[in-house]
């Protein structure tokens, strides 16, 4: 079969639709995704495909969403939700934290919480309020999920699978300002380890680490910084929480540097937990204090001064150089 | 036309309906007042979707069609009842004296908010789903701790009717006897999603259950909207207690900007409820009861079109904020925290002014 050139939204598409064909236990449920196909049209065609029963359009409630799904997979199914924006999670806040984590360690391992909950994140799409948060350091804080991202559409294709695959239950972060780019899609060989993070551009002076809509950022970054002659190494995060710890050691181990790159702000965060750690565990082969780039302590901005707040190119380099300079 | 249980004091066709509990009590002057709010409404309600088109608004969300839903009650209202919209309640705004411009600062992605609430006694928009319905009984329960005549008038639509808040917002209203008066724009559609998903009965029905009366309006009949809203917030003002409109209504247009509605419903349907439009029956009441002349038809006509034209000229003088402005109102107080955050932008560089 090969591979096939996609974007990130059609790569979800087919990789959802691979889902159900390889497993009829495979339920999509969610607000608008039948009939419209959901409003980035990510489920388009699905409904028409699988029917009602295996595609099914919500009324207007978060919480039920998600606390449906979670009887619906006691009984046997795996649901697969849409949250239709990062910003609509909150009222299944309570299902999540309190059921969707906690009931395989409640039943004693006797319930698999095998469920994806979908949550297209981040901004740069120019939306309204609510549209454009990175809510993804709640749900990471929370031990029993697992969190994931991706970046490209070959990932988005295999990682979607996987989630749906695994045992746990799933926060599937989809970066929507990346929704529309194409790329590669190897429709016969999927990633090994796809939930580890990735080293996407090797370097020696110093990582960067991103995920989502970030890693393309540090890749034009990392561009840029060549250019002016420091050898960064960008690698994608993939799994946020359980993270690959090791990669990440390995190759700040090697750099003496790092820098995170979020859109999250940066208090208790993602970011400042992973930085943390990698102190830690790296503390002798580092050349300076670790730093992440990301949102102010701010609520998210209007969109007409979004670009100030999320990290751009720029304020990734500023970073690379404050680390590169440190001491000096 | 659809239900027995509907008040409705005006045909589609501009007859008056006799109703057993309900009459008109405004003057011909006063009906053409509606008539002009309606007509100002809808003008810059389409004056904002070619702004949008044209790239100048991020989003909107039209209201054509539930003019009358919103005009009415937004007439109804006394100077100190204070309101709780949604992203879609333009025609109160209007009615609450808010500025064009300032509701179109939310949508222009200049501000996530866009007027000061107690000026005008109308809250910033909502955009999550019912939030507000609970936000409206709280501060109903406040009027009644200062023993206060006044009343809250909050809005949601059938698609919201189906959120947790909103029905807790029932059991809360309920239990404190709050003078609240929910109003429901049953438009029919929450995007996609068709009233059929979010209730197996008449949403009004829902009231009873929780132990207040529910009522189903003809949302495009302004006098109907008019009269019932204004007996319910009363009633509510002296402790009465909670009451639950229905407007039956139907969205015209898109859900947003965003949305494409080809793709969901069909092109009869509109038409039908195109023929139910809540302007023209006002105006055939005018013409044919008042005898009023095309002429005053006419003036309304042009100072809606003044009103648009400022408005366009306002929004493109609209420039993005100053991005230093994202670290204000965080917090009441100064914090290290915040400063930090805006210090690093001012090194960066950062300016405001057009991009």
């Amino acid at each position: 079969m090969a591979t096939k050139t996609m974007t990130m939204a059609k790569a979800l598409n087919e990789g959802l639709r691979r889902a159900m064909e390889e497993n009829k236990k495979v339920l999509l449920i969610g607000e608008d995704i039948g009939k419209l196909g959901g409003v980035f049209r990510i489920t388009d065609g699905l409904q028409k495909d699988f029917g009602e029963d295996r595609v099914i359009d919500a009324p207007l409630a978060e919480s039920a969403i998600v606390g449906t799904s979670v009887g619906l997979a006691i009984r046997g199914y795996r649901p697969v939700v849409e949250m239709q924006f990062d910003g609509f999670v909150y009222p299944a806040f309570d299902q999540i934290v309190s059921q969707v984590a906690k009931l395989r360690k409640r039943s004693d391992g006797r319930y698999t919480m095998g469920m994806v909950i979908r949550l297209p994140f981040q901004g740069g799409i120019g939306a309204i309020e609510h549209h454009s948060e990175s809510p993804e350091g709640y749900f990471a804080a929370t031990a029993g999920l697992r969190v994931v991202s991706c970046s490209t559409p070959n990932d988005a294709y295999w990682m979607i699978q996987e989630s749906i695959k695994h045992d746990d239950p799933v926060i599937f972060c989809e970066p929507k300002s990346r929704y529309w780019e194409k790329g590669e899609v190897d429709l016969d060989n999927p990633p090994a380890n796809i939930f580890d993070a990735v080293v996407r551009r090797e370097g020696t002076d110093v990582t960067v680490i991103a995920y989502g809509a970030t890693v393309k950022t540090a890749l034009r970054a990392a561009d840029t910084a060549a250019v002016e002659g420091t050898s960064v190494e960008v690698i994608d995060l993939r799994g946020l929480s359980p993270f690959d710890s090791a990669t990440l050691e390995t190759s700040v181990k090697k750099t003496g540097r790092v820098v995170f790159v979020q859109e999250a702000p940066l208090t208790a965060s993602i970011g400042s937990d992973i930085i943390r750690q990698l102190t830690e565990k790296c503390f002798y082969s580092l050349q300076a204090p670790g730093l992440v780039v990301g949102g102010y302590h701010v609520p998210y901005p209007p969109t007409r001064i979004e670009e100030d707040y999320r990290p751009t190119v720029d304020r990734i380099l500023d970073g690379v150089d404050r680390v590169i300079g440190f001491g000096s | 036309m659809i239900d027995e249980e509907l008040v409705q004091l005006l045909t589609p066709e501009g007859e008056r309906v006799v109703h057993p509990e309900y009459e008109s009590t405004l003057s011909g002057e006063e009906i053409f007042g509606l008539y002009r709010d309606m007509t100002i409404v809808r003008r810059l309600c389409n004056e904002s979707t070619s702004l949008q088109r044209q790239g100048q608004l991020a989003l909107w969300a039209p209201i054509q069609g539930q003019e009358a839903c919103q005009i009415g009650p937004g007439r109804a209202l006394a100077p100190m009842d204070f309101t709780f919209p949604t992203y879609r309640e333009h025609g109160i705004a209007w009615c609450r004296g808010v500025e064009p411009k300032e509701m179109l600062r939310l949508f222009r992605a200049v501000s996530n908010g866009g007027w000061d609430p107690y000026k005008y006694r109308h809250s910033v928009p909502t955009i999550v789903l019912g939030n507000q319905a609970l936000n409206a009984v709280g501060y109903a329960m406040g009027i009644q701790r200062d023993g206060a005549e006044e009343a809250v008038l909050t809005f949601f639509g059938d698609g919201a009717s189906s959120q947790g808040d909103v029905l807790e917002s029932f059991v809360w209203a309920a239990s404190f006897n709050a003078p609240v008066v929910f109003l429901c724009q049953n438009n029919q559609w929450g995007i996609s999603t068709p009233m059929s998903v979010q209730s197996k009965i008449p949403l009004y029905h829902r009231a009873h259950g929780f132990g207040f009366p529910g009522i189903r309006v003809d949302g495009n009949d302004v006098l109907a909207m008019y009269e019932v809203s204004k007996r319910a917030l009363e009633n509510a003002r002296v402790g009465g207690g909670p009451t639950l409109i229905e407007a039956y209504t139907y969205r015209l247009g898109a859900h947003t900007t965003s949305d494409d509605p080809t793709r969901y419903r069909i092109d009869a349907e509109v038409e039908v409820w195109r023929h139910r439009d809540p302007i023209e029956r006002v105006k055939s009441l005018l013409v044919h009861e008042y005898k009023m002349k095309q002429a005053r038809f006419d003036e309304v006509a042009e100072e809606a079109e003044k009103l648009a034209l400022q408005l366009r000229e306002d929004v493109l003088a609209m420039d993005r904020p100053d991005p230093l402005s994202m670290f204000d109102n965080v917090y009441a107080d100064f914090h290290p925290l915040i400063e930090e955050g805006r210090q690093e932008m001012i090194d960066l560089g950062v300016t405001g002014g057009a991009h």
